[in-house]
């Protein structure tokens, strides 16, 4: 039984390096800040929260891991959102193929009204 | 109340964290569960009453399978994007409309934006509106980007948060 899931661990870990391996891969060739943040997040989140499950199952049930993956699970957007928000306030430009930029647009109705 | 709610969350935090009922750790988690509780207690949540509903806890529980499915899915559309030789993106930023009140709902709901396909929250405004960086844009359109978006998580954050 124990070896089973310790099996099953480590397929997750696996799967899980695989995913922060796709973020990795994301940050390299897209464009721009944005764009960048979103396969880094998406991907770098689920990719360590599966990692730490497998730790969960490998170790025989650490709790600890899931409060760590709570804990992963709630900064990791908050950071992207901060990091995302600080860019475009600091004035970083989309990708120049960028289809609209709404945020962009209601900022200077903003400062002409 | 809000200083016990507090003080209950930081020690089951505790509890996991050590994973011992050896005596003294449980003493020294109380004790510093106690002081924590009476710091922050104004500041970790504004109405305490809401951790003891019973029915928020199921829709809580309803929330995460659905969550994790769309987190997946997301993250294999990014796969797809990220490997395909292409790049088949059309980024943009696009504003949708919240009717969520309550500031931990709205966080709430921009965190599971960030962690669903293509969509990333950028900036939250006081009166409701989201801005979402799409790594796809279907449809600059208020109502139609907010119907996409926003409509799948919204009731059920809802019953939890508000």
């Amino acid at each position: 039984m124990s070896e089973t899931v310790v099996f099953v661990g480590k397929v997750i870990v696996l799967i899980g390096v695989l995913f922060d391996l796709l973020g990795c891969i994301g940050l390299v060739r897209l464009p721009d800040v944005y764009n960048r943040l979103q396969a880094s997040t998406k991907c770098v989140t689920l990719g360590t929260c599966l990692i730490l499950f497998g730790v969960f199952l490998m170790s025989g049930f650490l709790w600890k891991s899931l409060l760590a993956i709570v804990f992963v699970a709630l900064s990791g957007p908050t950071a992207a959102h901060a990091i995302s928000h600080a860019a475009h306030k600091a004035g970083v430009k989309l990708w120049e193929k960028s289809v609209v930029d709404k945020y962009q647009e209601d900022k200077k109705k903003v400062k002409e009204s | 109340m809000k200083k016990l709610v507090l003080f209950l969350v930081s020690f089951t935090a505790w509890l996991v964290l050590t994973w011992t009922i050896y005596y003294p750790a449980l003493l020294i988690g109380i004790l510093i569960s106690i002081i924590i509780g009476f710091w922050f207690g104004d500041l970790f949540t504004q109405r305490p009453r809401h951790f003891f509903q019973i029915k928020r806890l199921l829709y809580l529980l309803y929330y995460i399978p659905i969550f994790l499915y769309y987190c997946t899915l997301a993250n294999l559309d990014v796969a797809y994007r990220v490997l395909h030789p292409y790049l088949p993106i059309e980024p943009g930023i696009v504003k949708v409309k919240t009717t969520l009140k309550s500031e931990v709902a709205r966080v709430a709901l921009a965190n599971s934006i960030t962690l669903t396909p293509g969509t990333m929250s950028v900036a939250l405004t006081d009166d409701g509106y989201i801005y979402v960086h799409c790594i796809k844009v279907y449809s600059a359109d208020l109502k139609e980007a907010t119907q996409r978006i926003v409509s799948r998580f919204e009731p059920i954050l809802r019953e939890v948060f508000e």
